[in-house]
């Protein structure tokens, strides 16, 4: 049964109550951000953006709304895959050999307040490479499964945002422990259930019972934002075969004429997972270290062998990136990469777009197929 | 104790194989890691430098791991002596498969270092003798000095392996083949339903599978390099078209890889 919540200051008290790190978006330096909330004050009400290829400006709304804006630069990932992890440290014995000590990190109790449908997928596809696989990541397996996630449904997407054509958005179908629908101009909250926690959540805070109307209302506004992203991707179901048969396309010299390998689009994806293992040791040499950090395929030693990198040029490191994201994910993880977040979109300096690269390498392939 | 924290193992002996490559026989401190099959890895850790990954080149419960010193870590690894100490992850990745492709004539192909996971199939289908046909092993080197394991070759043709060399540059008393591996391919006599794997640069495994599907054989399998962090698929370096290569690979069929390596730098 859907409720109604009057303003968000009880479930964030909830959360903290119960031990919870709540974290969500707020306003800070000129940007949406994801931090910890002190307070349900703490959101950036009133509080919208303004997204373009390369360029990212938040502006004020006329209303108060909490949710008004989409996805801000980061996103979920760094609190569940932090960019660093030191994974052990290791000491000289004095027998010549040496010992490893794992550190036995209690995991952080996150509440995510706020997790648009997009992410809300990106959370999903990540748990399938982090924890799907043989050799589950249990450092994320924990941060993960401590985790409570209120999701929001979209009622304002952006002018990057893409989620309808990917099919994960704007209205989130599984995954969280709430959702809520912001009735935007009441302050109020339309929530609804998705698991046992959040239900037992619910029970404990002041809430009425939302009337048939209203939700239905609430929901309308969802799924009308569908009609209103600002990019489609381009026949997303044949995106697998057509980056498959796309190697070799010319495409890849026109975008690395314009991509300057940065690897921003791999920093604010929700879902690149890349890394890269680092051995280090102090000055005396008796203490070591390996610690995780990010790394990004854009990276000219990701792909380093003795002889040299595998990928030397711009086009082949964009190439990957992509090929992956949109089709070898597919034969990986058993999905795509890509949830139409847009931030690759926003966040690239260039202002390279790749639902327009998908459209041009689909062009090629059919103009090639004449 | 993560799937990211290695095992220790302690050098029990260090063998020269030529002049920048060296056979490590490890033996764990304590516990020892899963029975590895052949064709798999392990990612060897130097202390304070580094983790590489290195094949496996025996069958038994002591690690035997040919390295070649071509970087910080491989150095470390080539100059370690006997009690010095190891960390071992793994075993990583599948391996060739011998273990199922029983009945059959076996044909390995080896270019340089690649010889070194080579060295496990071969071992194994000698110690299951009966259970394999016809065992031919070509090896490609670039001179006589650069030969792996070239003491152990009297004993792999006693005991019915038909070995053959060639190198590409020769020096006075070598008096054995000069020439690609392709041209012992060419002479290769074995049933067209063998099983043949292939290990070495990329070039001569596509010259030497296009020989050997030209002979008739088809099953060819290859064991790929890329880089690699993790081992585990968590890094994403070792990509290769759909594969992660420590996960899916290192061995993989020829005829999948075959059109992603005519790609340049996929």
């Amino acid at each position: 049964m859907p409720w109604i919540l009057d303003g968000l200051a009880d479930l964030h008290g909830a959360l903290r109550a119960d031990g919870y790190t709540v974290i969500g978006p707020t306003y800070r330096d000129g940007a949406i951000v994801l931090a910890e909330l002190a307070s349900a004050d703490d959101l950036p009400y009133g509080w919208g953006v303004t997204l373009e290829p390369g360029g990212y400006r938040t502006r004020r709304r006329e209303d108060d709304a909490a949710f008004a804006h989409s996805a801000g630069p980061q996103s979920w990932k760094p609190f569940l895959h932090p960019p660093r992890v030191k994974l052990w440290e290791g000491r000289r014995t004095e027998d010549g050999g040496f010992s490893i000590e794992t550190e036995e990190e209690t995991p952080p109790r996150y509440a995510f307040l706020g997790v648009r449908p997009c992410d809300l997928r990106a959370i999903g596809v990540l748990d399938h490479v982090m924890i799907g696989g043989a050799h589950p990541d249990e450092a994320y397996g924990a941060r993960r499964t401590g985790a409570f996630i209120i999701a929001v449904n979209c009622t304002e997407p952006g002018e990057t945002c893409f989620c309808a054509s990917m099919g994960t958005g704007p209205r989130a179908d599984t995954g969280y422990d709430l959702v809520l629908t912001e009735l935007i101009g009441e302050g109020r909250f339309l929530a609804e259930v998705g698991t046992g926690a959040g239900a037992a959540l619910l029970d404990r805070i002041p809430r009425e019972e939302a009337d048939e109307a209203v939700t239905e209302g609430a929901l309308a506004e969802v799924a009308a934002a569908a009609d209103r992203m600002g990019r489609e991707m381009p026949e997303p179901e044949g995106l697998r075969d057509l980056l498959a048969g796309s190697l070799d396309a010319a495409r890849w010299d026109d975008v690395a004429s314009r991509c300057l390998t940065c690897g921003n689009c791999t920093m604010v994806c929700p879902t690149c997972f890349c890394t890269t293992v680092e051995d280090v040791t102090d000055l005396t040499g008796e203490h070591a270290e390996r610690r995780q950090r990010w790394d990004s395929c854009f990276d000219l030693d990701f792909s380093h062998l003795p002889g040299g990198s595998v990928r030397t040029s711009g086009k082949s490191r964009y190439r990957q990136w992509l090929t992956h994201k949109l089709g070898t994910w597919h034969d990986q993880f058993g999905s795509s990469g890509c949830v139409g977040c847009g931030r690759c979109i926003v966040w690239c300096p260039v202002g390279i777009d790749l639902t327009e690269e998908v459209a041009a390498l689909r062009e090629e392939q059919e103009e090639r197929r004449d | 104790m993560t799937a990211m924290t290695p095992t220790p193992y302690r050098v029990v002996t260090r063998h020269a194989e030529t002049h920048d490559t060296v056979t490590l026989t490890l033996e764990p401190c304590d516990a020892a890691i899963a029975p590895v099959r052949p064709g798999q890895f392990t990612l060897l850790y130097a202390f304070g430098v580094g983790e590489a990954p290195i094949s496996v080149s025996g069958t038994g419960p002591l690690l035997d791991q040919t390295v070649r010193d071509v970087g910080a870590v491989s150095h470390a690894l080539t100059v370690a002596g006997p009690g010095q100490m190891i960390g071992v992850r793994g075993p990583l990745g599948v391996g060739w498969g011998i273990e199922e492709t029983t009945g059959r004539d076996v044909v390995l192909a080896a270019g340089g270092i690649g010889l070194a996971p080579l060295r496990s199939a071969l071992l194994y289908a000698l110690e299951h003798r009966a259970s394999y046909g016809d065992i031919t092993l070509l090896v490609g080197a670039r001179t006589p000095g650069d030969l792996l394991y070239a003491a152990e070759m009297a004993d792999w043709r006693g005991r019915g392996v038909r070995v053959e060399v060639t190198v590409d540059r020769a020096h006075s008393g070598w008096d054995g083949q000069v020439g690609l591996i392709t041209t012992l391919v060419s002479h290769l006599d074995a049933a067209p339903d063998a099983v043949a794997f292939v290990c070495g640069p990329e070039i001569m495994m596509r010259l030497t599978a296009r020989e050997l599907l030209a002979r008739g054989i088809d099953d060819v399998r290859i064991s790929l390099e890329r880089n690699m962090r993790c081992g585990i698929g968590w890094c994403g370096h070792c990509q290769l078209g759909p594969w992660l290569l420590c996960r899916d690979g290192p061995v993989v069929p020829y005829r999948d890889a075959a059109p992603l390596l005519s790609v340049r730098e996929l």
